[in-house]
């Protein structure tokens, strides 16, 4: 019984991605598309818990940490790059 | 039914509510009109879905191994911590970049105040130009 709701709780978050993965493929503006991958690994991050319980493993979560400190990094270059054209500002020598 | 098994009980419920608030969030990421809304989509109930569930799982590992998982606390307080942070990021490079807002949004402050001096000059040049032409 436990083990059915977790694998409900696994598909409903695989049926989440695939909603995200809507907005990133038609997504308007690049904006969209940087908030629906962040959202995407995000939801990878509770997906790796819910199977790390299905395995009775706790192996697997470094990989939420990683994940998350990745999803982060990725977004605020994205909202860099976004907002200014570059990611690495470098001193202008004129 | 033992405690240990009342708690893994409370545990997996967490995580299947979690599951669920992922699934709005998504439908409010496809549904809403504009960047801004779906930033707030995405960024508030989808943090909130992640939280529910690794606290969850935290509490089935400790219930059911008896192991204090300290890397699973670590994440939930950077998940925590960085969401609300890269959504505002984002929605910020998003008005930066002019990407217009849905319509019907109420009365817009912002703009006059980041670009209001763009349309000023952009207005300013016009007329000289329609001064020159004549």
């Amino acid at each position: 019984m436990k083990e059915i709701i977790l694998f409900i709780a696994l598909a409903l978050f695989m049926v989440a991605i695939f909603l995200i993965l809507y907005r990133v493929i038609v997504g308007p503006s690049m904006p969209d598309r940087a908030i629906a991958l962040d959202t995407i690994g995000v939801n990878f991050i509770s997906a790796i818990a819910i199977v790390s319980i299905l395995l009775t493993t706790t192996a697997f979560l470094e990989a939420i940490l990683i994940l998350g400190i990745l999803a982060f990094i990725g977004t605020i270059a994205f909202s860099k790059y976004i907002e200014r054209g570059d990611i690495i500002e470098r001193k202008r020598s004129s | 039914m033992s405690v240990s098994e009342v708690v893994e009980w409370v545990g997996v419920i967490l995580i299947l509510l979690g599951a669920i608030f992922s699934v709005i969030s998504a439908i409010g990421l496809v549904r809403l009109p504009d960047v801004y809304t779906r930033a707030h989509a995405a960024s508030k109930s989808s943090t909130l879905a992640v939280l529910v569930c690794l606290i969850g799982t935290f509490i089935h590992i400790w219930s059911h191994d008896g192991y204090v998982s300290v890397r699973l606390i670590l994440g939930i307080i950077f998940v925590f911590i960085t969401a609300p942070v890269s959504a505002h990021l984002i929605c910020r490079a998003a008005y930066r970049s002019r990407v217009p807002l849905a319509e019907g949004s109420g009365e817009d402050e912002l703009k006059a105040v980041l670009f209001g001096s763009e349309n000023v000059v952009v207005a300013t040049e016009d007329i000289l130009e329609h001064d020159r032409n004549n």
